[in-house]
């Protein structure tokens, strides 16, 4: 394909259109609630310390997992809205086996992973299996398993925890020292490390990218998701898709917590962090599917989440202002891409519309020189 | 066009939404007036006035933040008055939920990088951040409520902790001596092992009256799903439940939820126990009479002399329990439904901080 400056500029337009327009609306909020709209973007896009920069990149590896896992499900056309009960159930049964360690070292580590996929996309499979045999809506099922999942982890915990007396706290043991995910230096400067599963969020990136664009498996998924009908006419077994499909979100679901569980927590507790497979949702909506744009999207909103945490303190502003923020950024891009779409399409028209036009006037005055 | 639309739409929205928030976060920073120099100066000002000390205290609410009715605020009103009395100003930040470690981490060191202290976190989910930032600012005083030192240490800690069981205990004695039906409830607000200090505490104290009690208990919510402390139908729905199955008095460690309880009590004709604060002075006055007691746990108290001993030089690292000897823990008698079994209740205070009996903390 030929290089077109003006359909490169066309894709940048959207984000760009969405991120002033977001910027926009939320400084028209900010005034209406009377606070300082200069000192709240100044505090947000001061340039981050080192050490926060370390934290942007770790929290942006664990959004990008939850959207890849999502995005799965999306280019399927099918709405995993349980990554959030998938992620937090595999972690805490993986942060379990992790616990005993049953393997040394490098191999707990593996065997942690491992274990944690298993069960997300075991999770995940529930939701497949209810809708290619019951005709169940993934949407409704996976809302319903996440409350489930709540609850089973809630219940587990109090079997499984120790908990030192008089605390407040419980989770589950500690994981053995030999088996935690030793950091990266990567910020100079900064007195914390990137997690080093940051390589893995990466690998699954790229694992996701080859997937769908050079594999027949990921032909049909997008076929599938594209038109179900022409999926069938076409000789897919759309049934067999949509277990594999989900089966696979749950796997990368599982590795949502993991970051965390290996590289900081070291135990699944009561303060394991939660709702990072609803902010999944919003980075693959963001990211528009793309693996690049996931990243993107999810080093956007850790950035957000980093630079506000200091906004009620330095500015007297509630960072509530982020997540109304964040949920403006993931309209407008929704809507500025369908904007910019029709847009495109309509130049494309215009153009088409035109070179006809010269075609046939051409046409017709060489009818006429004749 | 419909897109005009929604955006219109969504700007209302968060225009209202903000404007709620904005409400009961206005005041973020204040000072104190009563430092007799008469000046009312801006915040920032706060450090250059003559007399006043030249420091200002940070704190680090949990989920909730200023203005839920329970936990939070009882924390509130003790940095409120310390800082009245003292004259010193402050700042204060609440954690959102489903939020990260590290901001937690970074919440306290932000304000130990603006200069404040000392820096009281409240609420044992700061129990691993207070840990690991205390040392790196070791001339900042952190209190933690909470989180005790085995759990939270530091040479600059101070671990604000309560007995929550033997003022549970009381309240569970007095339900036990008031119903008629032999037949009492628990509401906790999410089923965590602080809130089942209250439920131990409670069935021990109804068991020591009556030993054939019968006690409902609910919990409205399961980690980590927190907002069974802030969804009064939620509350109202379980305490309904309870009512209607025969108890006639529900105690609740709900939060925010409390309400919901009172309101079922008031429908059914029936008593609740209040939590936290003296929840009497707290509700309407038609409500008033539903609350026959509230077990205190008096988060202000405990605040407040943690400011005061910072102020003068007199505090201590470590544990500081407040249980029912030190007073950091007790019952109301506001309203007087409960003065004529005002001497047993004593008995078993006395009891309780002799050691003659031994409140579990865990059901």
């Amino acid at each position: 394909m030929q290089f077109d400056p003006r359909r490169v500029a066309l894709t940048l337009a959207a984000p760009v259109l969405a991120l002033v327009a977001a910027v926009a609306i939320a400084s028209l909020v900010l005034a209406a609630a009377g606070d300082p709209v200069i000192e709240v973007w100044r505090t947000i896009l001061q340039p981050p310390k080192p050490r926060n920069v370390v934290n942007i990149i770790n929290s942006a590896s664990v959004l990008y997992l939850s959207g890849l896992a999502v995005a799965i499900g999306f280019r399927m056309n099918l709405f995993n809205i349980g990554v959030d009960g998938q992620y937090r159930l595999a972690a805490f049964v993986a942060a379990v086996v992790a616990a005993q360690g049953w393997l040394p070292g490098v191999l707990n580590i593996v065997l942690t992973i491992v274990v944690a996929m298993l069960v997300g996309a075991m999770w995940a499979g529930v939701a497949a299996i209810l809708k290619v045999t019951r005709g169940v809506s993934e949407v409704i099922s996976t809302i319903m398993l996440n409350a489930i999942a709540t609850a089973l982890v809630a219940y587990l915990l109090r079997k499984a925890s120790v908990q030192v007396a008089g605390s407040n706290n419980i989770g589950t043991a500690p994981i053995p020292e030999d088996s935690r995910m030793p950091g990266i230096a990567l910020i100079p400067g900064a007195p914390n490390e990137v997690y080093g599963f940051v390589v893995v969020a990466i690998a699954a990136g790229i694992a996701y990218s080859v997937l769908l664009s050079r594999t027949t498996f990921g032909f049909n998924l997008r076929a599938t998701g594209r038109s179900e009908s022409a999926a069938v006419a076409s000789g897919i077994d759309v049934k067999r898709m949509v277990v594999i499909a989900m089966l696979i979100s749950g796997g990368v679901a599982g590795l949502v917590g993991m970051p965390l569980l290996l590289g900081s927590a070291y135990s699944y507790g009561l303060t394991f962090q939660s709702g990072l497979g609803f902010a999944g949702i919003a980075v693959a909506l963001l990211g528009r599917n793309n693996p690049v744009g996931i990243a993107i999207g999810a080093l956007l909103f850790s950035y957000l989440n980093e630079q506000s945490n200091p906004l009620q303190i330095l500015v007297g502003v509630s960072d509530d202002i982020v997540k109304i923020v964040q949920g403006i950024v993931v309209l407008t891009v929704v809507i500025a891409y369908e904007v910019v779409r029709r847009y495109g399409v309509a130049q494309e028209q215009r153009k088409v519309a035109r070179e006809l036009a010269n075609q046939r006037r051409r046409d017709s005055e060489e009818v006429s020189a004749a | 066009m419909r897109v005009s639309k929604l955006i219109g739409t969504f700007a209302v929205v968060s225009l209202a939404l903000v404007g709620c928030g904005g409400e009961t976060n206005e005041p973020t920073t204040q000072t104190s007036e009563s430092t007799g120099t008469g000046s009312s100066s801006a915040p920032e000002e706060t450090g250059e006035e003559p007399q006043s000390p030249d420091y200002q205290i940070g704190m680090a609410f949990d989920v909730g933040g200023r203005g839920d009715q329970s936990f939070n605020d009882a924390a509130a009103a003790g940095l409120d008055r310390a800082a009245e009395e003292l004259g010193v100003g402050f700042q204060e930040a609440a954690a959102e939920t489903g939020e990260a470690e590290t901001q937690r981490e970074e919440r306290l060191r932000t304000l130990a990088d603006a200069g404040f202290n000392p820096i009281i976190a409240v609420g044992f989910a700061y129990g691993a951040s207070v840990a690991l930032v205390a040392p790196e600012y070791p001339d900042v005083q952190f209190a933690i409520v909470d989180s005790d030192a085995a759990s939270t240490p530091g040479d600059n800690v101070t671990n604000l902790i309560f007995a929550e069981e033997q003022g549970s205990f009381l309240v569970g004695a007095a339900a036990a001596l008031k119903s008629e039906a032999g037949h009492i409830g628990f509401v906790g607000g999410v089923e965590v092992p602080l809130i089942q200090k209250f439920q131990a505490g409670y069935a021990a104290g109804a068991q020591a009256v009556n030993p054939d009690i019968t006690i409902d208990v609910t919990y409205l919510t399961q980690p980590p799903d927190f907002s069974g402390f802030a969804d009064p139908a939620k509350g109202r729905t379980a305490a309904e439940g309870m009512y209607q199955g025969g108890a006639d008095i529900v105690y609740q460690a709900a939060g925010g939820s409390g309400g919901g309880v009172f309101e079922a009590a008031a429908a059914a004709g029936a008593f609740a126990i209040g939590v936290d604060s003296d929840q009497y002075n707290l509700v309407a006055p038609e409500i008033q009479p539903v609350i026959i007691t509230s077990m205190l746990k008096k988060v202000d108290v405990a605040v407040y002399d943690f400011i005061i001993a910072v102020n003068e030089g007199t505090v201590e690292s470590g544990d500081v329990i407040f249980d029912l000897e030190a007073d950091g823990v007790g019952y109301s008698t506001t309203g007087g439904a409960i003065d004529d079994i005002s001497a047993d209740l004593e008995a078993f205070k006395e009891q309780i901080i002799s050691g003659e009996i031994e409140v579990p903390t865990t059901p």
